[in-house]
C-alpha cells in the first residue's frame, strides 16, 4: 500500500469513529446517555434489593465538573504521550 | 531515554498529586465504570483478587524480560499504556442510549503479549479507582480480570488466529481489539451474574440482564476501538517498522 492510500485509510478510520459516536446522539432521542455502570447498579438493586455496598471510595471527585476535569486530564496525558511517541518515530524514520 | 522517562514520571507524579489534592475529602458519591467500589460481596471480591494476582506476577516477569532484553522498546511499551489511558477515559455515547468507554488493551496485547497488559491495564484501573472513584479497590481484582486479563488474552488469540487464516494484519488487529473490548464487558457481566444470581432465573437470567446493559452498549464502542487501534498500528507500521520487527522476533510468552 502506498503512502497516499494509507493516509486515506487513516482518515476513513477517524471518520468511522466519529460517525459511530455521533449517530447515537442524533438518532437515539430518548437516550439519557448516563453511564452503563449506573444502570448495572440499578440492576443489582433489582436482583437483590437488600444489597448494601460494603465499602466506598475514600476519594471521590467533588463534583461532575471535577470528575470531567480528571477524565480530561487522563485523556490529555495519554493522548499527549501517544502523539509524542508517534512524532518521535516519524522524525526518526525521516532522518534515516 | 531513561532520563526522559524518569522526567515524564516526575511530571505524572506531580499531576497525580495535584489531582489528589483537588479531590480529597469531597463527600458527593460518584459512580464508577466496570464494577463499582463495594458492589461485589467480599467473597467474590476476594476470589477475583486471587485469580488476578498470578496473572499480574507473570505479567511483571514478562515486562522485565522484555525491557531488559530490548530497552529501546520501553517507549513503545509506554505508548501502549498511554493508549489504554486515553481510550479508557473516553466515555462514548452508544446506540442503547447510555455511555461506556473502550479499554484500549488490544494494541499492547498484540504488540507485547497479553500478560504485559495485565500490568499496564491494572495501572490504569488503579489510577481510576483511587483518583476518580471509578471502579474500586475492593473490585480491582475483578475489574483487572476482565479488562487487564480476559480482554488482552482474547485480543491476542484473536490476532494470532485471524492472522493465520487471512494473513492480513489490519483485519487481525481490528478484530482483536474489538473482540478484546467486547469480552471485557462480557466477563464483567459474568462476574456480576455470579455474585448476584437472580432469585427466579438464577445465573442465566442475571447474566442476560447485566449482559444487555454492558455488552450491547459496548458493541459500537468495540468497533470504534478496533478502528482506532488499526489507526495507531498504521502509524507504527509507517514510522517504526523496525521495532515491530524486533517484537515479531521476540518470543512472546503466551501466558
Amino acid at each position: 500500500m502506498n503512502q497516499s492510500s494509507k493516509t486515506v485509510q487513516n482518515w476513513l478510520l477517524i471518520g468511522g469513529v466519529l460517525v459511530l459516536a455521533v449517530v447515537p446522539l442524533v438518532f437515539v432521542k430518548e437516550g439519557k446517555f448516563s453511564g452503563s455502570d449506573n444502570k448495572a447498579k440499578d440492576a443489582i438493586t433489582e436482583v437483590q434489593p437488600n444489597y448494601k455496598p460494603w465499602f466506598s471510595s475514600p476519594i471521590v471527585p467533588a463534583s461532575g465538573e471535577i470528575e470531567s476535569l480528571l477524565f480530561a486530564s487522563q485523556a490529555a496525558l495519554g493522548a499527549g504521550f501517544v502523539g509524542y511517541a508517534i512524532g518521535l518515530y516519524k522524525g526518526r524514520s525521516e532522518h534515516k | 531515554m531513561t532520563k526522559y522517562l524518569s522526567k515524564k514520571f516526575a511530571t505524572l507524579l506531580a499531576m497525580v498529586c495535584l489531582s489528589a489534592y483537588l479531590v480529597i475529602g469531597s463527600p458527593t458519591p460518584a459512580y464508577a465504570m466496570h464494577i463499582m467500589e463495594g458492589y461485589l460481596p467480599p467473597v467474590w471480591a476476594g476470589f477475583w483478587w486471587l485469580v488476578f494476582i498470578p496473572f499480574f506476577l507473570v505479567g511483571l516477569r514478562s515486562l522485565t524480560k522484555i525491557t531488559t532484553a530490548n530497552p529501546e522498546l520501553k517507549l513503545l511499551l509506554a505508548m501502549s499504556g498511554a493508549f489504554t489511558f486515553v481510550l479508557s477515559a473516553l466515555k462514548i455515547p452508544s446506540v442503547t442510549g447510555s455511555c461506556s468507554h473502550p479499554t484500549g488493551t488490544g494494541l499492547g496485547a498484540v504488540l507485547f503479549g497479553p500478560s504485559v497488559m495485565s500490568v499496564l491495564g491494572t495501572m490504569v484501573l488503579l489510577f481510576q479507582a483511587v483518583l476518580l472513584a471509578h471502579g474500586g479497590l475492593t473490585t480491582l481484582g475483578a475489574n483487572a480480570c476482565s479488562m487487564a486479563i480476559a480482554g488482552p488474552f482474547a485480543a491476542y488469540w484473536t490476532y494470532r488466529g485471524v492472522l493465520k487464516m487471512t494473513s492480513n494484519p489490519s483485519v487481525a488487529i481490528f478484530l482483536a481489539a474489538s473482540l478484546g473490548d467486547l469480552i471485557t464487558y462480557v466477563v464483567t457481566s459474568i462476574q456480576l451474574a455470579l455474585a448476584f444470581p437472580s432469585p427466579t432465573g438464577g445465573f442465566v437470567a442475571s447474566f442476560v440482564k447485566f449482559g444487555s446493559i454492558f455488552a450491547f452498549t459496548q458493541v459500537p464502542l468495540a468497533i470504534s476501538e478496533g478502528l482506532l487501534t488499526v489507526l495507531v498500528w498504521n502509524w507504527l507500521k509507517t514510522y517504526n517498522s523496525e521495532e515491530l520487527k524486533t517484537l515479531n522476533s521476540l518470543k512472546i510468552q503466551e501466558l
